[in-house]
């Protein structure tokens, strides 16, 4: 427990986006409050006592638009709207928590979300790198657009998460370790989405942010079979131990729920929604 | 800072980033939002905010200024039970208590919200609500007969004939 109250923290709540850019500067010293329920725990804990904190809840950076089959989607919608986004991401939104958590969690927290423990988060990740999106951020240098999975391996660090843009795909297909009503994190999930730059596959739940699959969409684009292209999962991503499951769970399921991901995607492409 | 809270107005001094589980329990003393894992994820701080379920515990007192806030005190009197509260009575939804004040908000937003949830749309509704005694099937049954307007809280006294056993989630051990 750090040693400064809660009552120190100098709260800013900007009401448009622009003064949001403004205040978030380079974000030196600064701590990003969205939906609140990955921040709140640390306050509630002591864990994290914050001496300058940018609320986001009133800069108008909520809320989808949609021009024909682009869509773009502010830091601050709540993963409950994202339940009638494209596939996979739909399907990933309401695997998401709880009714309650989905109404307050946001698209922006989610791709900033860092592990808890060591165990990863972000459950919208993978959908949005599978649909090839791409994330608006600002911070040192203005802003930028990047794609998601850039944007991962660079960390959130330094950058407010604004919007991210994407295409609605021809086929999405999804596939994860189900616990049905047993709220915990995800253990793995595979999504892969047919885009106008070909299939694209990522992961969630086998390193601190969700991973593009590269090997397997090259070995699918080279004309290799749903299941014989997912085993090449592996060659893109190592699963670590954690406290949900162990590393050789996860080389055991990874290249099986990828082939389901493959398999529901060719069920459903050609159909659009 | 302004908070309305079962339709009273309270000028509350605690911090903006408090809790508003915090507020309500040490400030107010509304005790019937339970701080339970205070991280969201056991659902007994369950409070209503502008008639929509909510984690008290996640949301900072600063974001729920000028919100209308409902307790389970605001829900009905010892003799006069709200129709969540009188099927959870019924029913003997409550063992030790301590999560039903969340299973009672989050029933009663889909009481006013979605009245003909089906069981599995009541399942997804009470997810986020842990009862560590593991009484589900009563309140499930509760929580329906309020949706169907099946509630006698005359027949409180009830029978204590054996009930037949009820699975909720094929395959699973009840």
């Amino acid at each position: 427990m750090t040693s400064r109250s809660l009552d120190a923290a100098q709260l800013v709540t900007p009401t448009s986006r622009e003064d949001a850019i403004e205040a978030f500067g380079d974000g030196a010293e600064l701590t990003v409050l969205a939906g609140g329920t990955i921040l709140m725990p640390e306050l509630n804990y002591g864990r994290l006592r914050p001496a300058r904190v940018l609320a986001l809840w009133n800069a108008g950076v909520a809320g989808i638009r949609r021009e024909g089959s682009s869509l773009t989607i502010g830091a601050m919608t709540p993963v409950a709207e994202l339940e009638a986004a494209p596939e996979p991401l739909a399907t990933a939104a309401r695997s998401v928590a709880d009714r309650e958590i989905r109404a307050q969690a946001t698209l922006g927290g989610n791709l900033c979300a860092t592990p808890g423990g060591e165990i990863p988060r972000g459950d919208l990740q993978a959908p949005l790198i599978a649909l090839g999106a791409r994330v608006t951020t600002a911070g040192a240098g203005g802003q930028r657009t990047e794609p998601v999975e850039d944007f991962l391996s660079n960390g959130p660090g330094g950058r407010l998460v604004l919007e991210v843009e994407l295409e609605e795909p021809a086929g999405a297909g999804h596939a994860t370790v189900g616990r049905p009503h047993s709220h915990g994190f995800t253990i793995l999930a595979a999504c892969a989405a047919e885009t106008s730059e070909g299939v694209r596959v990522a992961v969630t739940g086998a390193g601190s942010h969700a991973v593009r699959v590269h090997s397997v969409e090259q070995a699918l684009a080279g004309g290799a079979s749903p299941e014989d292209a997912a085993e090449n999962v592996l060659k893109d991503v190592q699963p670590r131990d954690d406290a949900l499951a162990s590393a050789w769970y996860r080389q055991r399921m990874l290249p099986v729920l990828v082939g389901r991901a493959l398999h529901d995607l060719s069920q459903k492409e050609g159909t659009r929604g | 800072m302004k908070l309305t809270v079962n339709g009273v107005e309270h000028d509350v001094q605690a911090p903006q980033l408090a809790s508003l589980l915090h507020v309500l329990r040490e400030e107010l003393d509304l005790t019937s939002p339970k701080a339970g894992c205070q991280q969201g994820g056991c659902g007994t701080c369950t409070v209503l905010v502008d008639g929509e379920p909510r984690r008290s515990c996640l949301l900072p007192l600063a974001a729920v200024e000028g919100a209308a806030i409902t307790t389970v005190e605001g829900l009905g009197a010892a003799d006069e039970l709200s129709p969540m509260q009188a099927a959870f009575d019924e029913h003997y939804a409550a063992q030790c208590g301590f999560c039903t004040s969340g299973f009672l908000l989050a029933g009663t937003a889909l009481l006013n919200g979605s009245p003909g949830a089906t069981r599995e749309e009541v399942l997804e509704a009470l997810s986020g609500h842990v009862c560590r005694c593991t009484g589900y099937v009563k309140i499930v049954r509760a929580v329906e007969a309020a949706l169907h307007g099946e509630v006698h809280p005359e027949r409180v006294e009830a029978s204590f004939e054996p009930e037949e056993t009820e699975v909720l989630i094929p395959g699973s051990p009840a």
